[in-house]
């Protein structure tokens, strides 16, 4: 502390106070209220207080068959559905051994990992947001992310809540013209990319607001169960796709971006740099997708025998999404328990931004990446 | 690493405390989960990781909690049990080892109301601190309607 900090602090003094951010906050990306204890502009303390969202998901599947419960997968991390299908997907074929054909695990990670990018887009653009930068890197973020859920509305027919992933398969192939325009997205966006470096990874305001911002140990990270990209920040390389490979994953080649000291510009270089490698798999895969078909059977029933439990993790956009599944013999689950990325990575937020200044606690908020959808459930 | 193994080392440093072994989970008696706890973190075997903590209610009159930990340096993922009864859930907090631990067993106890014993935030999480019941048991009745107390304001 300096002379100047010392004089403030003994003559320009301030009581403590607790003020709410939220539950409307333009920048808690969602429904999510703190409870923030401030002195002047320092924040002293922060008690997230979530719940808003809370929609009882697992309680719907009980009450529910394994294949009726796919769409209300979308409404968890709403970004990422895609990734939610999928993973639910894939736990729910461990549990009942149900095979899947070459071509829909070749469909389903395209079209996985295109919503990955379309979610890191968006992650990226509503940082900037988040930080001042106002409108423009958000519209660009949503420009090119159009592109990908344009894509989908022509897979699948929608293009928010996509239901379309299937136990065994997906609910319909590709469109003959996918082809064209995966590829052509894939030379757009490579584009793009250099010049979200030129707007935002290299300027010099960014880096001034979020450089040494809320940086994160490897070992807390780890005992805070943080994952995925805020995970990979620190340093630690993990990533599911590689280190656990699920899928075809281990068919492509890619790599994991990692950074240094798990600061907020780490979080968000990440993210940007996790782009470029889904397309990598992307192009990778588009190519060499194999004849038959995607689709799986309709209107067929699965079971498993009474007691069977399966716990399987995927490599959410945010994290590891696990799902635990448990079945009584009939044909729904007996229990479901979703493991979201963004609950864990949240309960971290009050030992990161303690002692930050107020706008600087918002900017940690952002380089998280939360969704509330999966928070609350 | 295979969960035998790791059974093997749980019984060789805690002879009592494995109450059952399941094709893929171990059950651990409640009273010995901290200090197997500890042992799987602080060991050789180095669960640093506690991915996720669940509650279970089996209907036979007990309900269950359940941890995921995961061991980086092995790669394993290990369920842990500890099988409480339906009155009185109570067992020990792991949020001291691990602090993800800490929202994971608030949300067990809003959902199943198994109480964790020495946890430094009992609170409920998703649903109102207000509400009595445990909505993920499988006794639980839906009410039609719903009126809850009015808010208090803030609290602490």
């Amino acid at each position: 502390m300096n002379q100047i900090d010392a004089w403030k602090q003994e003559n320009i003094g301030s009581d403590e106070f607790i003020i709410n951010m939220g539950p409307q906050h333009p920048s808690t990306h969602g429904v999510l209220y703190l409870e923030l204890k401030l002195n002047g502009e320092i924040v002293l303390d922060c008690r997230p207080h979530i719940g808003y969202l809370h929609r009882s998901c697992e309680k719907i599947a009980e009450n529910r068959s394994y294949t009726q419960f796919i769409p209300f997968t979308d409404r968890l991390d709403y970004l990422a559905s895609m990734n939610n299908n999928l993973g639910y997907c894939l736990a729910v074929e461990k549990l009942c051994n149900v095979q899947v054909s070459d071509r829909a695990q070749y469909v389903r990670t395209i079209i996985a990992e295109l919503n990955r990018i379309a979610s890191h887009l968006i992650s990226i653009g509503t940082f900037a947001q988040d930080l001042g930068a106002y409108a423009t890197p958000l519209f660009y973020a949503f420009r090119d992310r159009e592109k990908v859920v344009e894509l989908y509305e022509e897979v699948c027919g929608a293009r928010l809540t996509y239901n379309y992933m299937r136990i065994g398969g997906v609910s319909q192939d590709l469109p003959p013209n996918a082809e064209k325009i995966i590829k052509d997205f894939i030379t757009y966006e490579r584009k793009k990319l250099v010049e979200y470096n030129e707007l935002l990874t290299y300027n010099a305001i960014f880096l001034a607001r979020t450089k040494k911002i809320g940086p994160l140990s490897k070992e807390l990270a780890v005992n805070y169960s943080i994952t995925g990209p805020n995970l990979r920040a620190t340093g630690f390389k993990w990533d599911l796709r590689k280190d656990e490979p699920y899928m075809i994953y281990d068919k492509f080649q890619f790599d994991v971006p990692v950074g240094t000291i798990g600061d907020s510009w780490d979080r968000f270089k990440v993210r940007l740099d996790e782009i470029t490698e889904s397309l990598k798999i992307v192009e990778q895969a588009i190519g060499g997708v194999p004849e038959g078909t995607a689709v799986s059977k309709i209107n067929k029933i699965y079971k498993a025998p009474a007691g069977t439990e399966t716990y399987l993790r995927t490599e959410n956009p945010r994290g590891e999404l696990g799902f635990y599944l448990m079945s009584d013999g009939g044909t729904g689950p007996y229990r479901l328990k979703i493991r979201s990325p963004s609950f864990s990575n949240i309960a971290i937020l009050p030992e990161l931004i303690r002692g930050l200044n107020m706008s600087d606690a918002v900017c940690v908020l952002g380089s998280i990446d939360i969704v509330m959808g999966e928070i609350d459930r | 690493m295979e969960l035998k193994e790791l059974s093997q080392k749980i019984r060789d440093a805690f002879p009592e405390a494995i109450q059952e072994e399941q094709a893929n989970a171990i059950v651990i008696k409640k009273e010995s989960l901290l200090p197997v706890a500890k042992f799987l973190k602080e060991g050789e075997t180095q669960f640093t990781n506690c991915h996720c903590v669940s509650g279970l209610d089996r209907k036979d009159k007990q309900l269950e909690a359940i941890y995921w930990l995961y061991s980086f340096k092995h790669r394993f993922m290990l369920t842990l049990k500890v099988i409480l009864p339906r009155e009185n859930p109570e067992v020990e907090s792991v949020s001291g080892l691990w602090k993800s631990a800490n929202w994971l067993e608030r949300e067990t106890f809003d959902l199943f109301g198994i109480t964790f014993l020495h946890h430094p935030d009992p609170r409920r999480i998703l649903n109102p601190d207000e509400w009595t019941d445990w909505p993920l048991r499988k006794d639980f009745d839906r009410p039609d309607f719903y009126r809850l107390p009015p808010v208090q304001g803030l609290k602490g």
